[in-house]
């Protein structure tokens, strides 16, 4: 066998490598990959391919990435660590983080605080859309505080309860421990557990102005809802965005956004995207029940017919179907698109999200199943 | 005297040499599958198997446990799947029957009655108790994905420490860890905390040569020309953007089905006949029937 130091030094520098390119390959994946090769060849690229693979990645996602770095690693390149993707996008994209930072220290910290109530009351009204940097900011803090909790469901888990039905493993322990009395008889109940919420949020060049408002509320999704949110981008590719919006930080979780979607502002195939969607997750479990958010403008560039079927589709797997649409607070709007014409009779709830109210109120609609909005 | 599993382990010196074993017990395993059983079995982690419905998953582990002529016990995972149906659970009726028992005969010391009710024999083992007591064995925990995320936190502290403690009766330790394989179709996210216990491999259907050789070895009396044929037209299907695409299992029904009503050939008649095998999703078989059977046998 080779040098240990230097095998052991080559696996850490390659594990790096990995990480950077978004493998959740932290220390003790790699002591375990470590670990691996003491049973197999490590001078067997093939065996260090396996070993690397079985133990650094978790998610069909990371394996295409491990398979570029395993290529640019191992193929005589010096190891570079992959260049994260271009900050401009993350600014294009996520401008709130960044832009107030810029004009000074913690200038983002005390703008809420000397916001009067009475100025937050006309900012919950006005369209995302056409905020100034410093007013984006106070928007983005208020939607990381709204609780979009799902409403709940029965399971087939069984609970203590008062009432119910008999639970014969709890009166028969009481009965034991009395000596075989019958004192009284324990009952329990289904359990209830929150709903499964999906967002999808439409990332395309028509929905610029709100994505990132958007992509907010659905880390307050995601950070509210407990395991039980899934939140994904749509525009010309489909994206799991759960894992990098579950950070805690808001910032943190949009920057981790940008650089995981990777076609802002492009184009819309929204009907395509659902249908991967439903392919993919949807058939599968994740929309089955569900409460499912669309976040979009309805414009289709692609098959409206599609987009129809697919919206069909997903009306029979979910619980029930919100489309968010940031334009119909607009006077006059009426949904006349050829996607949004022919997504309408398969959604339970249309309404805005142009607002912090409009997002509110979709919060609250998610968490109770509210009226009609 | 059965050998014990971790020496069986111990005598397959390589990857390589795992598949001409699984060979030996009908799974044709690829390279990436045999590494990753290998480091499962010498490293004794568990084998977190992701992939399509049907690429083989389940069958890995029945297979491993066979080579390792080991039973195999199986946890089939679903939605509410608490401890006492994993785990173990006390018979309460024979406990109230042997207290009635103890009661009508008179006996009058109460600590010996309560450790007698819980003795041993009124315990019933689950699979996963079971299988710390059984050495060796293989564990398959199947479709972790359907239960819910309690249960893999649960799951995290046996998988890590392979004890159970029982409060009435001490803990069972087991006395050569089973071989774990757990499966998920991917319907929701497992943990994380879970996988790094793991090893992970994600499946990939067969390839073409690989998927007629099984077609050949499962089941002889299909031809090497309609095995041919067969995994040639799965292979269409599943680029095909299908609600449902075919898995290795759906290739044998089809294969099955054909040598069943004596095809020798797979024709757009015949295909017509038994698409039912192949595909069981009724869109699937009006999309693929409109475009033309011609089209998807084309070639091959």
């Amino acid at each position: 066998m080779r040098n240990t130091t230097e095998t052991l030094e080559t696996i850490v520098a390659f594990a790096r490598t990995v990480r950077a390119a978004g493998v959740g390959a932290d220390p003790e994946r790699v002591r375990t990959m470590v670990r691996a090769l003491d049973h197999l060849d490590v001078l067997d690229p093939s065996d260090v391919y396996w070993a690397g693979r079985l133990t650094l990645c978790s998610d069909p996602a990371d394996l295409p990435r491990y398979d570029r770095c395993f290529a640019a690693y191992f193929s005589g390149d010096t190891a570079r660590v992959p260049r994260r993707p271009p900050s401009v996008t993350v600014t294009r994209s996520a401008a709130v983080p960044v832009a107030p930072r810029a004009d000074g220290h913690g200038g983002e910290r005390a703008d809420p605080r000397t916001a009067t109530a009475c100025e937050t009351e006309v900012l919950r009204r006005r369209d995302v859309g056409r905020l100034t940097a410093a007013e984006r900011a106070e928007v983005a803090r208020l939607i990381a505080l709204l609780d979009t909790g799902a409403e709940h469901r029965r399971t087939r888990r069984y609970a203590p309860a008062a009432t119910g039905r008999v639970d014969p493993r709890r009166t028969v322990r009481e009965v034991l421990r009395n000596g075989g009395e019958v004192s009284a008889v324990r009952r329990r109940a289904r359990r209830t557990r929150p709903r499964r919420v999906v967002i999808l949020v439409d990332v395309s060049g028509s929905m610029s102005p709100y994505a990132d408002a958007l992509l907010r509320f659905a880390h307050a999704a995601v950070r509210s809802g407990g395991r039980a949110a899934e939140a994904f981008s749509v525009g010309t590719r489909l994206t799991r965005l759960t894992r990098e919006l579950s950070h805690r930080d808001p910032g943190t979780a949009m920057a981790a956004v940008a650089a995981a979607i990777p076609d802002w502002s492009g184009g819309t195939r929204l009907g395509v995207e659902l249908k991967e969607f439903l392919d993919r997750h949807g058939q599968r479990g994740t929309a089955r029940g569900a409460i499912v958010v669309i976040a979009s403008d309805g414009w289709e560039r692609g098959d409206a017919a599609l987009l129809g079927a697919q919206m069909a589709r997903l009306g029979r797997l979910a619980h029930r179907v919100v489309w968010a649409n940031p334009h119909k607070a607009r006077p006059g709007y009426e949904p006349l698109t050829a996607g949004m014409a022919a997504a309408l009779p398969h959604v339970d709830h249309f309404v805005a999200g142009h607002s912090l109210e409009a997002l509110e109120r979709l919060a609250t609609l998610v968490r109770t199943g509210g009226p009609r909005a | 005297m059965t050998q014990p599993a971790a020496d069986r382990a111990a005598e397959i010196g390589s990857p390589g040499e795992l598949v001409g074993r699984l060979d030996a017990h009908g799974y044709l395993a690829d390279e990436g599958a045999a590494t990753a059983a290998f480091l499962a079995l010498r490293m004794r982690r568990p084998l977190f198997l992701e992939g399509d419905a049907g690429v083989g998953k389940t069958a890995l582990a029945t297979t491993l446990a066979r080579l390792l002529d080991a039973p195999l016990i199986r946890l089939q995972c679903h939605e509410g799947l608490d401890a006492a149906q994993a785990l173990y659970d006390w018979d309460f009726p024979r406990q109230l029957l042997h207290l009635r028992a103890a009661e009508a005969a008179g006996t009058a010391d109460p600590d010996r009655l309560e450790a007698e009710l819980y003795d041993r024999r009124f315990l019933i083992a689950r699979p996963l108790l079971r299988a710390l007591e059984t050495a060796p064995s293989v564990l398959l925990i199947d479709e972790i994905d359907r239960a819910d995320d309690e249960f893999e936190a649960f799951l995290l502290e046996i998988l890590s420490d392979f004890t159970i403690t029982i409060p009435e009766l001490g803990t069972v330790a087991a006395a050569e860890p089973p071989v774990v394989v757990l499966t998920s179709n991917r319907t929701r996210e497992v943990h994380d905390a879970l996988k790094r216990r793991c090893l992970y491999h994600w499946l990939e259907h067969p390839s073409h040569r690989r998927e007629v050789e099984i077609i050949r070895r499962r089941l002889p009396a299909v031809s090497e020309r309609l095995a041919g044929r067969v995994a040639h037209a799965v292979r269409h299907l599943r680029a095909d953007d299908l609600l449902k695409p075919p898995g290795v299992a759906e290739s044998l029904d089809w294969a099955e089905a054909l040598v069943t009503l004596g095809a020798r050939d797979l024709d757009p008649a015949t295909a017509a006949a038994t698409l039912g095998a192949v595909l069981k999703h009724r869109d699937d078989q009006r999309r693929v029937t409109a475009r033309g059977l011609d089209a998807l046998l084309d070639g091959g």
